[in-house]
């Protein structure tokens, strides 16, 4: 019973508690949440909520000061299974150009496992698998300053995909692509978590991507504000405007459309939605 | 502007001496400056010249890249002419001008003193025109490699000329973007003495030192993510192999060196 439970989440957070030395408040204050295997999560929060700290306490980066981080069935208190829980928990940041260690792409991608001491003849296929996963085979041999932006991410992703790892964490990656960019990370990260099962921890402060998950958490404070499916989180549109943050454009439109008297569900998050609920109205009248 | 900057000078190919393992071309190239240094007569240059091209025209490069690289020290060379010219004495005086007095031997040793650096400079050439930077990384580390054992730092050395040759484009490309937004409000980076022009630097240097130490910091951050705990046990995607290539070669030089030893044994 124990085991299955340890097998069904990738990331248990208990009651975590983390302070900067010169800092008065809790970046992240008692909180407790887990990432089940296979999940799409994404964290939301405005500057300063605590939710890139939380983030970086998933890959042993950081340690609690109190509570505990569990990731994979290891705790990040022990100095021991740092490595393992960095190999299993792997982090995209958010520049794209401060995370490229090598001069030649797959270099870059070889280094996490040059790092583990992983065989050569085995790093070779492990990211060629990986840059193929990522779409980036014919860029093995580039020099990374020559890509996009979106090109750079999907490399650090390869980066991790070849360590083979069971929870992806994105630290708002997508924040400094242009929109093409973002589609290009976005769409990629859905693909790993569709296809190879991978769960995937987004930071984001973009609406529409955090519609996409399976479920959000909300930080405010150093704390968790609201927890739930997007669709429930984005309908309780005036609380998630109270913390500065926005709703999904469609979602804001319907709750403007009800507010001026047309009864539209409040939960519509994407275009296909309103369409059906403005087609569903004009049918009825 | 600052894209089309090439890192060092290498002339990428397949030739056999590109295929060489580049710790075999590091070590040879250091023969090479030893026997470089024997060399006691013109017969010896001679015969260095005709090594020297020999293994250029193997490279398929064009000799004039390896003239090239002399030109950054043509200074220099002529510094060491003009003062062993003078200030060498001998038998033979060939010409007084005032205090100073012009001997046989100072001439001919200025003219030694400076072939020998011509052909320093284009014995090196050959190694960093062949050799790409990221080799040359590889092949210093793995060289340097039993030196760690007296704590020496082969891996953190080779670490960090990887991370400067990855860096060197970003910070182009950002030292471009604040010139041009300093530009933008004015700064004037091309007039005034020498003095003023430096001057005005330092509204380009003083943002890229702060970005600079930023990136750092994320760099170790996302080394660490990755698992990064220094050179133990760490292992290459790329293996460097000794190949038949390198014995040839390395028997070659070894053919060199003997003919300059020879040399100074007879002509010196």
């Amino acid at each position: 019973m124990e085991e299955q439970r340890m097998d069904e989440n990738r990331i248990v957070a208990t009651n975590v508690t983390f302070h900067y030395p010169d800092e008065e408040h809790n970046a992240v204050d008692q909180v407790s949440m887990r990432v089940k295997r296979g999940e799409f999560l994404a964290i939301l929060g405005h500057n300063g909520s605590g939710k890139s700290t939380l983030a970086k306490l998933f890959n042993a980066l950081y340690v609690p000061d109190s509570g505990t981080v569990v990731v994979c069935g290891m705790d990040t208190v022990d100095d021991e299974l740092v490595f393992d829980i960095r190999q299993n928990a792997g982090m995209v940041f958010q520049n794209p150009d401060n995370q490229i260690v090598a001069t030649i792409v797959e270099e870059d991608v070889a280094f996490g496992l040059e790092n583990n001491g992983v065989p050569p003849a085995e790093i070779r296929t492990r990211i060629d698998e990986a840059l193929k996963i990522v779409n980036m085979s014919e860029y093995a041999q580039k020099a990374p300053h020559m890509l996009s932006g979106g090109q750079k991410q999907r490399v650090a992703i390869a980066g991790i995909l070849a360590m083979k790892p069971k929870v992806i964490i994105l630290d708002e990656a997508t924040a400094m692509l242009d929109p093409s960019g973002r589609e290009e990370v976005m769409n990629t990260v859905h693909r790993l978590n569709r296809e190879e099962g991978i769960s995937i921890v987004i930071i984001t402060h973009y609406m529409s991507e955090a519609a996409t998950a399976d479920y959000l958490v909300v930080m405010d404070h150093g704390k968790i504000h609201m927890t739930g499916t997007p669709r429930k989180v984005f309908a309780d549109v005036e609380n998630v405007r109270g913390l500065g943050l926005d709703v999904p454009p469609m979602t804001s439109l319907a709750h403007e459309l009800r507010q001026a008297g047309i009864d539209l569900r409040p939960d519509v998050l994407t275009v296909e939605e309103m369409v059906e609920e403005v087609c569903r109205l004009s049918s009825k009248n | 502007m600052l894209n089309d900057i090439t890192l060092g000078q290498y002339f990428p190919g397949s030739s056999p001496i590109h295929r060489m393992d580049p710790r075999a071309k590091l070590i040879l190239t250091i023969v090479y400056i030893v026997a470089v240094f024997l060399v006691k007569s013109f017969v010896g240059y001679a015969i260095s010249l005709a090594f020297l091209y020999m293994v250029v025209r193997l490279a398929k490069i064009p000799f004039s890249y390896v003239i090239k690289g002399i030109k950054p020290l043509r200074f220099i060379i002529l510094f060491t002419f003009v003062l062993n010219l003078f200030f060498l004495t001998g038998e033979k005086v060939l010409l007084t001008i005032g205090p100073f007095r012009l001997t046989q031997e100072a001439l001919f040793n200025a003219v030694y003193f400076s072939l020998r650096l011509v052909f320093l400079v284009m014995g090196t050439s050959v190694l960093t025109l062949t050799t790409s930077p990221v080799q040359l990384t590889d092949a210093l580390e793995r060289i340097l490699h039993p030196l760690q054992r007296f704590h020496f730092p082969a891996h953190e050395l080779a670490m960090m000329m990887t991370i400067a040759l990855r860096f060197i484009p970003t910070l182009l490309d950002e030292t471009d973007k604040i010139q041009k937004a300093q530009m933008a409000r004015g700064a004037d980076f091309e007039s005034g003495n020498l003095i003023q022009r430096a001057r005005a630097m330092i509204p380009l240097l003083v943002p890229l030192f702060v970005s600079s130490f930023r990136r750092a910091n994320d760099l170790a951050m996302a080394m660490e993510a990755r698992c990064y705990r220094g050179g133990d046990h760490r292992t290459r995607l790329r293996e460097l192999r000794y190949t038949r290539l390198d014995a040839v070669a390395a028997l070659v030089m070894a053919v060199y060196v003997a003919l300059i030893v020879l040399e100074g044994h007879f002509f010196g």
